[in-house]
């Protein structure tokens, strides 16, 4: 009897491992329109108006939660937001001076604005649910396809860029925040020189992004200083447009090591977006649609 | 119909782990992590009701995080048949009776968890190299989780408890402690010194 209940125990258990790892190795080979990722985007479809009540209802404890969380972090988020500011008002009369420098100039040469991010209709989402792990850096939204809704379109949220949409299903999506794994963006530091590089998450810290591919300052410039902002680049080449509109804030310069710099040519950016706690984001759908846009790896 | 009372009572409690960990618990950062609730009600599951049912509600509760999150199937559910199942060996074989033991397998589930999913992740070939930072963070985890495993520990019998058959080792230590006759014990033992009448 007790023979039989073991040999029944240990087939279980090797059946639920097997399926497991069957699942895994079909899953992990198979492309994003295969039979088994459509049961699961079904299962979300399904699931979707469940978790959107939930969130709804649990949304107080949520708040009470973020409510403590945020009164242990108010002095300090007070002085340095009083230093930011002192910051902000001495950079934004220089801004103003160029923006009218700025209108006035490409009157005269006739540029093309079309890809900047009023061009953009903004649809607003709210989140339903999050991955609680380091490895999967992703967020449920419930705005689909039927919102104009596409694949890869850009998520901003609290100021700033927050990732791009990796799943689109009618009535929900899956947004890829910027700090997963399989991230990148081309970025700009606002300094006098306006440094451009590669945007990529530092896999296994998700508060922070490396800057990479960056030139190394020519001599007698500073080259990317901590504090420093860092938007999108946006680009266009040809009938490619970056997926990203310039100018979205991504976040700040937050170490600027020398020999970092120059030997690697990277420095590190802190995103400016809470991402643990976004209630609320918005996606940039296409301007033009029909236009081809180009992906980064 | 009784038979079906214990999966049922899983089902659900399966499906109310994931959405509220997805919905709420997530979104609440406590030293910088958040909480994940769904491998200390496996833990819970396999101390409670025995290693099959816990590698059957591991199997389960993976499966449903990993298809939730639109994550590759099968990982989650790897990690958390070994949790199910252990903690379940771990009541079969040693029969913890102290108060604390789900504030130990609890720790031992959540590190399973967090490293687990690290070493996994490493196979499947993301580029992720071993930071301090990930290494501090699974800490963390373990360390809020520690401290959630008895309130967890607790609702999760209040759930399934009334599903699960009776143990007759559990019955029969009852009856020890409530004044039942233990057979180790004496008759004599158990009622103390006999008073004899001096001559």
């Amino acid at each position: 009897m007790h023979d039989k209940q073991v040999r029944r125990r240990r087939a279980v258990l090797a059946l639920l491992v097997g399926v497991s790892l069957i699942l895994l190795t079909a899953y992990f080979g198979e492309s994003p329109s295969s039979p088994l990722h459509s049961v699961q985007r079904g299962i979300v479809e399904v699931l979707s108006p469940v978790q959107e009540g939930a969130s709804t209802v649990l949304k107080p404890v949520r708040d009470i939660a973020g409510w403590f969380s945020d009164t242990l972090n108010a002095k300090t988020q007070r002085d340095q937001l009083r230093k930011e500011v002192q910051s902000l008002q001495a950079q934004l009369a220089q801004a103003k001076t160029a923006e009218i420098q700025n209108v006035q100039l490409a009157k005269q040469v006739g540029l093309d604005d079309s890809i900047g991010i009023s061009a953009y209709h903004a649809v607003g989402a709210h989140l339903i649910a999050r991955d609680p792990t380091l490895w999967y850096q992703t967020i449920e939204i419930d705005r689909g396809s039927e919102d104009g809704v596409h694949l890869q379109d850009p998520v901003v949220g609290d100021g700033a860029l927050v990732g791009k949409v990796s799943t689109v299903d009618p009535t929900v999506s899956v947004v890829t925040l910027i700090t997963d794994h399989s991230y990148a963006v081309t970025a700009q530091v606002q300094d006098a020189s306006g440094d451009t590089g590669l945007l990529v998450p530092a896999v296994g810290n998700p508060n922070q992004l490396l800057l990479q591919s960056l030139q190394p300052p020519s001599p007698g410039q500073p080259g990317p200083q901590v504090g420093q902002l860092v938007v999108t680049a946006g680009f266009t080449s040809g009938s490619l447009d970056s997926l990203y509109p310039p100018g979205i804030p991504i976040g700040t310069v937050s170490n600027a090591n020398q020999n970092e710099l120059l030997n690697n040519g990277q420095v590190q950016v802190a995103p400016t977006a809470d991402l643990r706690h976004l209630d609320a984001v918005q996606i940039l759908t296409r301007p033009h649609a029909g236009t081809a846009r180009a992906s980064l790896p | 119909m009784s038979g079906l009372r214990l999966p049922l009572r899983l089902i659900a409690l399966a499906f109310a782990t994931v959405v509220i960990q997805q919905t709420a618990i997530s979104q609440i950062s406590i030293f910088g992590v958040s909480a994940d609730l769904a491998p200390l009600v496996v833990m819970s599951v396999g101390l409670l009701a025995g290693s099959l049912p816990g590698a059957i509600m591991g199997f389960a509760t993976g499966l449903l995080v990993d298809t939730v999150l639109v994550q590759t199937l099968g990982v989650t559910s790897l990690l958390y048949i070994v949790i199910g199942y252990w903690s379940g060996r771990v009541r079969e074989l040693r029969d913890p009776a102290h108060g604390l033991v789900p504030l130990a397998v609890g720790a031992a589930a959540t590190a399973t968890a967090g490293i687990g999913m690290t070493l996994i992740q490493f196979l499947l070939g993301v580029d992720a190299p071993v930071s301090l930072v990930l290494a501090q963070q699974i800490f963390v985890t373990v360390l809020v989780n520690t401290l959630l495993a008895l309130p967890v520990y607790a609702v999760v019998r209040r759930v399934i408890q009334p599903a699960l058959p009776e143990d007759p080792r559990r019955r029969r230590r009852r009856a020890y402690t409530t004044g039942g006759l233990s057979p180790l014990q004496r008759p004599s033992q158990r009622l103390g010194p006999i008073s004899r009448s001096p001559r």
